[in-house]
């Protein structure tokens, strides 16, 4: 089991003319994660489980700090587009593909456009749908600190949560934090964090493998978008957590991995 | 030198506790009346005819949105009146938000209509927007600086080049630009440009020969930005004059030192007081991708210790610029700025009446770090000569009458800087060889011989 950072490798891949970081781990049959809105966290339990099976591989969105941005994309259909270039440049298809938040509305962008790039899909309190009832949670009218806190149900009930976040914030973390903010306004200002028109964009990813997982008490994006993946989405499952805020992989972590695993198979 | 009359059109009926437990923007509308709006809105129009009768060169006004410290929510509208009820002022408006107008052809327009109807009398100048604007207009603060210089280089074509055209840009797209509105003054009216010490602003002013006009700032911080503007200048090839910059100072004058302070301090609940902290929470203030990374740098290090976080609005604004020894000069000067605006609003109780003890209490540092003068005419004429003798600008501002401020106790002010300060401050100038953009050219003087530009402002003055 690759346990500790110097079995995570890091390249760039040159995607159009953007130089893309890619972070990778384990060995198998490769998992593309998308991040979310506030950046990769980096190694986590659940990623570290994970790689005993698969290679996981993780694209740092371009202009979210580390990947430069590309003044073309503008939105997250932009950045999905990207991606599949990277995609069918790199990964034969299908590639399984698990998104969280922002992460997991680029996944869905990507399997409204082409089915066909993906086996399996996880989607992870995605955005990208408007929840029927209660709004996403405005986090540009928070500094970065307000919004980490946001993300999870009890911060300090997640041991997990300490460990990325706890303490001081540092400097370095809060302008990564910016960075990350930044891009995610040039990409989903307006609307914010979600396009209107994917409901009906993934009609045609019907029958694509598809799990949805939702903490019950996600105070970001509320949880009662999830029935409008499974309705958009012909075949999708929906697993809620119960104590959970937006981050179930770190605040419901050995639930997360069962259903991650026991969802992906081999 | 040119030299304007400024206030910010506070909406004056505004509960001084609801501005301390929120900040100016962010007070829900329901304390807004627009009948008490009706009185002021067109008692600051009537203000400015009495600036004009009393001999002021121009008068300026700015925009703000959703806040009581600046009923200015379309300045292009007041500037309109103005320029019909007004005769001989210049219409100084400092400036336009771009990024968050939205449609920089419809502004063009708007600039020509106003600058035909005053007969040539327009000065327009640009800005970014504070923070909270983005919010109270929806522009993706993301895009802010791109929208900015996009939309500033559409305005200047669309008033100078023979249309119809075409436009295709990045954020802006017109498929027919041949506006029947254009300006009077050839090739377009003077463009001043406002700001709080931005570095990069500044070097974009140099760059396209702009007056950079310094609002209120700090003095040691506004001369180290002046040689800023003179070092991009010398790249362009000129020499920098008084005529590049303009600065605004705070002046309240009564026939007492006592009455003029009593009055100044509740500038403090008004104006930029002790600094925009009191213009809006932090949140607000610095939206995401509006700052560039310099910048940003500058905000993690007020926010990313919790504890430094804490504590009154005016935390780690009593400076005139960070301490740090081995920062250069545009740090100093956008972090003082930073330390100054970012004001670390704790999230936690408000204790009103704590908060506005502490702010009142803070005024006589201000006025020690004169960003705010006050007294007779006597005491304030030589700290103006001060201001002139350090920054040597060719325009100047008298800002004042914000805050809680009476009607009567408004139009005195004015009438006593109008009759007994404007005069000297204008042999002052004279005495100093401060030239106006109106005398010099901007962008006009040539480098010396040497090539290396010679410094418009000094520090030395403060020493003596």
């Amino acid at each position: 089991m690759p346990d500790g950072a110097n079995q995570w490798r890091e390249e760039t891949v040159r995607v159009d003319d953007t130089g893309l970081i890619v972070v990778t781990a384990g060995a198998g049959r490769p998992l593309l994660v998308l991040h979310d809105e506030l950046g990769n966290p980096g190694a986590l339990k659940w990623n570290r489980a994970i790689a005993a099976r698969r290679t996981i591989i993780t694209p740092l969105h371009p202009g979210f700090g580390r990947t430069p941005r590309a003044d073309w994309i503008c939105s997250i259909r932009d950045l999905a587009a990207f991606y599949a270039r990277y995609l069918n440049e790199n990964h034969p298809a299908p590639i399984d593909v698990i998104g969280f938040s922002l992460g997991g509305w680029i996944a869905a962008e990507m399997a409204a456009c082409n089915p066909g790039q993906f086996r399996k899909m996880i989607l992870v309190a995605p955005a990208g749908i408007r929840p029927p009832q209660g709004e996403i949670l405005d986090f540009f009218q928070m500094m970065a600190p307000q919004q980490v806190l946001a993300s999870v149900r009890d911060p300090a009930g997640t041991p997990e949560f300490a460990e990325l976040y706890g303490g001081p914030m540092a400097p370095a973390q809060f302008e990564s934090f910016e960075d990350a903010r930044a891009q995610t306004a040039r990409l989903a200002w307006t609307p914010f964090m979600h396009n209107p028109a994917l409901p009906h964009l993934l009609g045609v990813a019907a029958g694509l493998p598809t799990l949805v997982m939702w903490g019950r008490q996600d105070g970001v994006v509320p949880p009662s978008a999830a029935e409008r993946w499974r309705a958009a989405i012909s075949g999708a499952r929906v697993v809620m957590f119960d104590a959970c805020g937006h981050r179930p992989e770190i605040e419901r972590s050995a639930d997360f991995i069962r259903e991650t695993e026991a969802f992906l198979g081999d | 030198m040119h030299i304007m009359y400024f206030t910010e059109r506070p909406y004056r009926a505004v509960s001084n506790d609801e501005v301390i437990k929120n900040g100016f923007f962010g007070i829900p509308n329901k304390h807004f009346d627009p009948a008490k709006g009706a009185v002021l809105l067109n008692e600051y129009l009537d203000e400015k005819i009495l600036a004009e009768e009393l001999g002021f060169d121009g008068v300026m006004l700015n925009e703000h949105h959703d806040t009581a410290f600046c009923m200015g929510s379309v300045m292009n509208v007041e500037a309109s009146i103005l320029a019909r009820i007004t005769k001989r002022v210049r219409i100084i408006l400092l400036g336009n938000p771009l990024p968050v107008v939205g449609n920089p052809l419809r502004m063009a327009e708007e600039l020509a209509m106003i600058d035909m109807i005053s007969h040539g009398r327009l000065v327009t100048g640009w800005v970014r927007g504070a923070g909270s604007e983005q919010f109270a207009t929806n522009a993706n603060p993301g895009y802010n600086r791109e929208y900015f210089n996009e939309a500033h280089d559409l305005v200047v074509q669309a008033w100078t080049r023979p249309g119809p055209w075409r436009y295709e840009g990045k954020h802006f797209h017109y498929r027919f630009v041949d506006p029947w509105a254009l300006p009077l003054q050839k090739p377009h009216p003077p463009i001043w440009i406002p700001g709080l010490l931005s570095p990069e602003t500044v070097v974009w002013c140099a760059q396209h020969r702009y007056p950079y006009i310094a609002l209120a700032t700090f003095l040691e911080p506004t001369v180290e930005l002046w040689n800023i503007y003179r070092d991009a200048a010398a790249k362009e090839g000129y020499q920098v004059g008084p005529e590049n910059f303009g600065y605004l100072q705070k002046v309240f004058v009564a026939e007492t030192d006592e009455k003029a302070r009593e009055l100044a301090k509740w500038d403090m609940f008004g104006g930029a007081g002790i600094g925009y902290s009191l213009f809006g929470k932090p949140q607000w203030m610095f939206p995401p991708g509006y700052n560039s990374k310099d910048a940003t740098r500058r905000v993690a290090r007020q926010f990313s210790d919790p504890a430094a976080a804490k504590g009154s609005p005016f935390a780690g604004g009593n400076g005139p610029a960070s301490d740090k020894k081995d920062s250069t000069a545009e740090e100093r000067i956008a972090q003082s700025q930073i330390d100054v605006r970012a004001g670390a609003w704790s999230d936690d109780h408000v204790d009103i009446e704590a908060t506005r003890k502490q702010i009142l209490d803070a005024f006589p540092q201000v006025e020690r770090a004169m960003q705010v003068i006050c007294g007779t005419p006597k005491t304030v004429i030589p700290k103006i000569r001060k201001v002139l003798e350090v920054l040597r600008p060719g325009i100047f501002g008298f800002w004042q009458n914000d805050g809680p401020i009476s009607s009567e106790a408004r139009t005195q002010n004015i009438r006593m800087i109008a009759e007994e300060v404007m005069p000297a401050t204008r042999e002052i100038a004279k005495e100093l060889g401060l030239v106006s953009p109106f005398e010099v050219k901007p962008g006009s003087r040539k480098l010396p011989a040497s090539g290396i530009p010679e410094s418009v402002g000094s520090l030395a003055p403060l020493g003596s």
